[in-house]
């Protein structure tokens, strides 16, 4: 009965949210300009395909996190404004990208 | 090796203005020093350990392992800061009006410097987990050992310069204001610290945002420049802030000023003790020459 409840509870919360894949290479962030939602909570899966540590930055979403090589780890944005909002990776802050809400 | 120098710079800087305003603030305290560099000390032994760990870490807690080790170490150092300058309302009039010979508990190394060497490792294996796993890319890929060492060693030292700089600028403040003084950068550097941990929370939706932009004033100062990274670190700056950051950086200002209020004002008569006797004349003194 209370897994039926903790299900039920879990699955629409998981599943309410558009999701996004984005992977940092060597090259830099792929996609570099992703579009998503505006108005809406957004899941940005960030996978790190390099082989050195990296870390997702922005400061206009006030996010940071580390993302080990070879993982992928999970970023939630918004309700956005629609605008463009930047990113980078702050170990190489020379790779950037831009998140699009409309 | 320049781009190296001055990331590791800008990671190093944070650590090193809040070693100077804790450097600064218990001026006078004996074994001070030994106590700073035994907290600075574990903390770059413990940012070694999380970057190794960096990877468990970030997998725990259904992936919000890092947001909750970062929040978690805030406010830890939040409550040490706290807890200082409480401390400090009781006994900071007692070393300020008795310059040139402390009294018996500060002379004997009572004071709990515990709380500040605590909030110096915990900056410091905060900022320094993200120098070891930058730098260990780094000796990995682009620059090789030899850049890494030389990167790193120029951005460290240029923190540190920057610590440094402002010690010697706050100790030249005259000892009856400067522990006035760095009581309130302490409270501000606090109540930053708790915005940021809100923000870690938010970042891993424990905490609701409540507005996701209640200002913008990234067209006068961004997060990003020198200025508004050391502010960040000084007085919590942020150009962008959620609602929950300034409930959090207000409730911090609220519960640690009023604390320091409430017990500042205790009259002397409500304490015990000799020590507490001494600190009661020494308020009555301060009193009468202010």
């Amino acid at each position: 009965m209370l897994i039926a409840v903790f299900a039920a509870l879990a699955v629409p919360a998981a599943a309410q949210q558009p999701q996004v894949a984005i992977a940092i290479r060597d090259t830099g962030f792929a996609p570099a300009e992703v579009q998503v939602p505006a108005g809406t909570k957004i899941e940005l899966s960030i996978t790190n395909e390099q082989k050195v540590a990296a870390e997702f930055e922005s400061t206009a979403l006030r996010r940071e996190k580390v993302i080990p090589p070879g993982t992928t780890g999970t970023v939630y944005v918004g309700p956005l404004q629609p605008g463009r909002y930047e990113f980078f990776d702050d170990f190489r802050p020379n790779n950037r990208g831009f998140l699009v809400a409309q | 090796m320049l781009a190296t120098a001055i990331i590791v710079f800008r990671e190093v800087l944070e650590a090193a203005l809040i070693v100077g305003i804790v450097l600064a603030a218990s001026r006078g305290i004996a074994y001070r020093g030994a106590w700073i560099a035994g907290g600075i000390a574990a903390g770059m032994v413990g940012a070694t350990l999380v970057a190794a760990g960096a990877e468990t870490i970030a997998s725990a807690a259904a992936g919000m392992g890092q947001e909750v080790f970062n929040a978690a170490i805030l406010l830890t150092a939040v409550a040490m800061l706290g807890w200082h300058n409480i401390w400090m309302t009781t006994h900071g009039r007692e070393m300020a009006t008795s310059a040139n010979r402390l009294g018996s508990e500060v002379r004997e190394g009572a004071r709990p410097l515990w709380a500040l060497a605590l909030a110096v490792g915990l900056a410091v294996l905060r900022e320094g987990s993200e120098i070891v796993l930058f730098l260990y890319g780094i000796a990995a890929t682009d620059e090789g050992v030899g850049g890494m060492a030389l990167g790193g060693a120029l951005g460290f030292a240029a923190g540190a310069a920057a610590g440094a700089a402002l010690y010697f600028g706050l100790v030249s403040i005259p000892l009856r204001h400067l522990f006035t003084v760095t009581s309130w950068m302490i409270l501000l550097l606090a109540a930053g610290m708790a915005a940021q941990a809100a923000a870690f929370l938010v970042q891993a939706d424990y905490l609701p945002p409540l507005a996701t932009e209640l200002w913008d004033t990234s067209f006068m100062l961004s997060d990003g420049s020198l200025l508004g990274k050391v502010l960040h670190t000084l007085i919590g700056y942020t150009a962008q802030p959620t609602g929950i950051q300034v409930v959090f950086y207000a409730a911090t200002l609220i519960v640690i000023g009023g604390l320091m209020r409430a017990i500042g004002r205790r009259p002397p008569s409500d304490q015990t003790g000799r020590s507490r006797d001494a600190a009661g004349t020494a308020d009555r003194q301060a009193r009468r020459t202010a």
